[in-house]
């Protein structure tokens, strides 16, 4: 084992801060790339007329669970030392719930916004304002929803853990719908585009 | 016979010409989603976490509270997360330093391709104005729901996502169901 490096202690904070910027550039770079500095590109995944949130997203979610599930398979890195948030469903489906309708009323989500502030677009820079405000007006009720936001504790869980299945099969069942989902998702694109007209960016 | 060339037209490295400003398609979804996957799985592996967007911001706004009334920001543990014991600088934070290289990334992407305009996206039945107060106004929502879930698109979609976190493909089946039942309402603003 000798990943994560971090927390082999092959280097220090301040290193960490450095890397941080540098993998931050990476995440803009790609997400720019994808289109995902446009609200009408990321919109268009709510009305099929453009299914690229999907296609982006869940490329990315099996690109890195393939390395994630390869590199600790041959031994090279201890998944149990990478972060995970625990899970909390209700508030986590109440907020994801919240999270959905700011999606698609604000066009972005907040590292798209920042890529689209950064590119010109004024939708968001004024977008970032409302996140920050939207923040802070969690931050002054947390005292009041404090209850609500521990509720349902289920602490480090997975899907394998929950279903009693085989790491490596989930893995293996999820590539293979996302897969599915791709075709699916330019089937749908084809129907839809073809009565509603396609996104132009 | 060759065309009239454009005076302010680029010639690239092929000897190719292409008018000057011609902004570049998007890549191909796949390519951009295997690059994204690259990144996250390089987080992974150098850091032991993965990628994030609005904690960074829930920082920038606990050291605002913290500035204007210190008291009040102590006396309440959402903000105290973000704040620490108050022997280190707050925003001297992984996820402050990552979002400030997103805009870097995305400027860089956007600069190369020929894709930084000052403009607002919107469909051709809004007005500007109404564009951005629906910007705002779904910020904030999302400021919200993404602190109510404990992460966002980035930190809890796609970083639990690729580690099968429970709680974060709960939360992604949440978001889309919500986008999806919310998006009849502001139809007039994309289409």
């Amino acid at each position: 084992m000798s990943a994560p490096f971090y927390k082999f202690g092959l280097f220090g904070d301040n290193i960490g801060l450095v890397i941080a910027f540098v993998i931050g550039i990476g995440f803009g770079f790609f997400l720019e790339r994808a289109g995902f500095g446009n609200a009408r590109i990321l919109a268009a995944q709510f009305y099929f007329t453009d299914l690229r949130v999907f296609k982006v997203m869940f490329t990315a979610i099996v690109t890195a669970m393939l390395g994630l599930f390869y590199l600790s398979w041959i031994g090279f890195m201890d998944l149990a030392l990478v972060y995970a948030t625990p899970t909390f469903l209700l508030p986590q489906v109440i907020g994801g719930l919240i999270l959905g309708f700011g999606f698609v009323i604000g066009g972005y989500c907040p590292g798209t916004s920042a890529v689209s502030a950064a590119t010109g677009r004024v939708d968001g820079m004024i977008y970032l304002v409302g996140l920050i405000t939207g923040t802070f007006v969690f931050g002054e009720f947390f005292p009041l929803v404090e209850r609500f936001y521990v509720a349902t504790p289920m602490g480090r869980v997975t899907i394998p853990d929950i279903l009693s299945l085989p790491y490596g099969l989930v893995v293996f069942l999820i590539a293979l719908m996302a897969v599915g989902g791709f075709a699916g998702a330019t089937w749908i694109e084809k129907t839809v585009a073809a009565k509603r007209g396609a996104v132009k960016p | 016979m060759h065309a009239a060339t454009d005076p302010l037209a680029i010639v690239d490295h092929e000897g190719k010409e292409r008018p000057a400003g011609k902004i570049q398609p998007y890549w191909n979804p796949y390519l951009a989603g295997i690059g994204l996957g690259l990144v996250l799985l390089a987080s992974f592996v150098i850091m032991g976490r993965g990628l994030g967007a609005s904690g960074a911001f829930s920082s920038l706004v606990a050291t605002g509270v913290n500035a204007i009334n210190p008291a009040h920001a102590r006396a309440n543990s959402f903000y105290v997360d973000y704040l620490g014991d108050g022997t280190s600088n707050p925003l001297m934070d992984w996820l402050v330093f990552e979002v400030i290289g997103v805009f870097a990334g995305g400027f860089i992407s956007g600069a190369l391709a020929g894709r930084l305009k000052a403009t607002t996206e919107k469909g051709p039945h809004i007005s500007p104005r109404g564009r951005l107060g629906y910007a705002f106004f779904g910020g904030a929502l999302m400021g919200i729901g993404a602190k109510l879930a404990r992460g966002c698109t980035s930190g809890q979609a796609l970083t639990g996502g690729a580690m099968l976190n429970l709680g974060s493909w709960t939360f992604m089946l949440a978001v889309f169901a919500g986008a999806y039942a919310m998006a009849y309402f502001v139809r007039r603003q994309w289409q």
